[in-house]
């Protein structure tokens, strides 16, 4: 791996008695999008703080672009913030705000208004340049901040939630054109949000955090494929979590059967949680199910049917499905073994990785 | 319908109380400055007012040391509210800041007197360091001080206020596209809390511009005042007229200050 444009070495923080930061490593290639995905308080815009220099942290390095910056104040620093509020400058009108970089420092006023244009360009606000913030809708005013950002070709951008404010159908649109103008700008992005959806659409690669520890990393398909514990799983979409048993490599028993599974590498009779998607889970008849279920509840979202069915065990299952199902019929379930995902319990990510290694390389 | 009539009955003390203390007074004094002492129609009053070079002088005087008053009270009181916005128990200190405005403003030059006099507290440390007694009262910088003394909470309140409605983030957001603590102040926090200063100075400019009391009694008359010279005439030389005219004077100058300090919107970008 090249040179990480950003390295977090054993970051800790604590405010009084609560430790906000544990023990936190990251790194970051230069030009990829990253996305810090965790509830509310689990320290994601800390870790962005320690970056942008807002934060001081009370023990570990942080790096950029190989220096050490620990102790370089924030307007010395090479990256931009996009805030949660925006944070626009209220006495100032557009072009005013998304100059106010370049006036700091002694760019002549020709180059300044060039430079405000093409930046408001990029972000589809041509001609708002005498506008002023009240006068901007949410969606716009993102916009402008990330215009006053991009203005000073940082090498890096930290958004901290800047679409939680806008509406359903513009926080789409803005996630492809925040997509699409990281990969034109070739900018590292990191972006906050508790939103999974949002981080497993955009991001190219993302840190699942909890409780000021970072659970798991990696691409949105791995994360989602295969989380390391009950809490990522849940956290990012929609799963069906039992308990069960790794009986021997390979062979899983959870609702009291045994079942040909993907994993390996664990102790004989461990016990362990089980993961499947609802999309996964596939509706056929009595005979030809792997589980048989009484559906109970369906409701349509739209592309699909979100239907709560019980085994007859008494456990609970979710399964999306194209098709409707009449409510208190009796149905099979099937799935492949593929789509079964055992995750141990207190494994770390290190193990979980290492793990992996010994037996997908002998495929 | 109901509430119509309602509303007009909510009115009625507010309309009284503007037009007895209000309206009455100012058209009372517009209509006395136009009499002379005899009580006859006159423009005279202000033709002596803007012929005599001691109206003059004494209309600059007041601007003059309203002015002082409100710089030396703005020096103090901004990096106070600044400070203050910081702490962690405001409210608190704020209230003992406020809390020396309940006392009445006579109690307070008293007890100036008291302190600025030759064998005042403030004569004895100057004694005790070795630097012996000063005339303090009656110098206009004693007149200065008791007066910014007074003034401060008036000034530090609305300056307060505007500073906790100044988001930490706007500040971030300074810093982070690269501005000095000089900048930051320079370009968002001034400009962010000049509609608070502005506020302040009306407040304390105004007023200041006829304070008569602490001119007779800390001054020692050395500094006249328009204030001084509307009671003199007053209660001295009985000239209504003349008393009156000053008084337009006087409003007319707070109006013109009131327009100037206004809502005009501050910018703080580079484009004018
Ligand atoms: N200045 C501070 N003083 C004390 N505690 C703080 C301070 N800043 C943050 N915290 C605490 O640190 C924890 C993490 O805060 P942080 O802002 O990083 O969370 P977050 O993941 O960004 O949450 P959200 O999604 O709600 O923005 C929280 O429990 C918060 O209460
Ligand atoms: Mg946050």
């Amino acid at each position: 791996m090249a040179q990480p444009i950003v390295k977090l070495n054993h970051v800790s923080k604590s405010y009084g008695d609560s430790t906000v930061l544990k023990d936190i490593n990251l790194e970051l290639e230069a030009g990829k999008f990253y996305t810090l995905l965790g509830p509310s308080g689990s320290g994601k815009t800390t870790i962005l703080q320690t970056i942008s220099g807002f934060t001081s942290v009370d023990a570990g390095d942080v790096y950029f672009d190989g220096q050490r910056i620990n102790e370089l104040p924030p307007n010395r620093r090479k990256v931009n913030t996009v805030f949660q509020d925006y944070a626009l400058f209220p006495n100032m009108n557009v072009f005013d705000n998304v100059a106010f970089g370049l006036t700091l420092q002694n760019v002549k006023k020709a180059e300044i208004t060039r430079r405000v244009t093409s930046a408001l360009k990029s972000v589809h606000l041509n001609g708002y340049g005498n506008r002023e913030i009240s006068e901007l809708s949410g969606g716009q005013k993102q916009r402008v901040a990330i215009a006053r950002a991009i203005i000073m070709e940082p090498k890096m951008l930290l958004l901290d939630e800047p679409l939680s404010a806008l509406d359903a159908k513009l926080r789409r649109d803005m996630q492809y054109e925040l997509r699409e103008l990281q990969q034109r700008l070739g900018i590292t992005f990191l972006f906050i949000t508790h939103d999974q959806e949002e981080a497993l659409a955009m991001s190219d690669e993302i840190f699942v955090m909890n409780d000021g520890v970072i659970l798991q990393s990696g691409t949105p398909v791995d994360i989602y494929d295969e989380p390391i514990n009950h809490f990522v799983a849940n956290f990012i979409g929609e799963s069906n979590i039992l308990n069960g048993v790794m009986r021997e490599d390979y062979v899983v028993e959870f609702v009291g059967k045994r079942f040909e599974c993907e994993d390996a590498g664990m102790r004989p009779n461990e016990p362990v949680e089980v993961v499947m998607r609802p999309e996964d889970l596939t509706i056929t008849t009595v005979e030809n199910g792997k589980l048989v279920v009484t559906i109970d509840t369906q409701l349509f979202r739209g592309d699909y049917y979100e239907i709560a069915a019980t085994d007859d065990d008494g456990n609970e299952w979710l399964i999306h499905s194209t098709n409707s199902v009449p409510d208190n019929s009796r149905v099979g379930v099937t799935f492949a073994p593929n789509d079964i995902h055992v995750m141990r319990f207190n494994e770390s990510e290190e193990d979980f990785d290492a793990r992996l290694e010994t037996y997908e390389t002998d495929d | 319908m109901k509430s119509k009539t309602a509303n007009l009955f909510y009115f009625i003390p507010y309309s009284l109380w503007l037009f007895l203390f209000v309206v009455a007074p100012v058209a009372l004094i517009l209509y006395n400055s136009f009499l002379d002492i005899n009580h006859h129609f006159t423009l005279a009053n202000y033709t002596t007012f803007f012929k005599s070079g001691t109206y003059l002088m004494m209309t600059l005087n007041s601007l003059w040391y309203a002015l002082l008053i409100t710089l030396v009270t703005l020096l103090i009181s901004y990096p106070t509210a600044y400070l203050l916005s910081h702490l962690k128990h405001k409210q608190l200190w704020l209230l003992l800041i406020i809390l020396p405005t309940w006392i009445n403003l006579l109690l307070k030059a008293y007890a100036f007197i008291g302190i600025f006099n030759q064998t005042g507290v403030a004569n004895q440390f100057l004694s005790f360091i070795g630097v012996g007694p000063q005339q303090l009262l009656f110098t206009n910088f004693s007149f200065i001080f008791v007066a910014t003394y007074i003034q401060i909470p008036f000034m530090i309140m609305p300056i307060f206020n505007a500073m906790e409605d100044l988001n930490q983030s706007y500040i971030n957001a300074s810093h982070d596209l690269g501005a000095t603590n000089w900048q930051t102040f320079r370009r968002v926090i001034w400009p962010m809390t000049l509609p608070g200063v502005k506020a302040g100075v009306q407040t304390v400019f105004i007023p200041s511009l006829s304070l008569f009391m602490l001119t007779r009694l800390i001054g020692g008359n050395k500094v006249i005042t328009l204030g001084t010279a509307i009671e003199e005439h007053f209660l001295i030389t009985m000239n209504w007229g003349m008393g009156s005219t000053i008084g337009v004077v006087l409003i007319v100058a707070m109006v013109i200050i009131m327009v100037l300090t206004g809502d005009a919107k501050s910018r703080g970008g580079f484009q004018k």
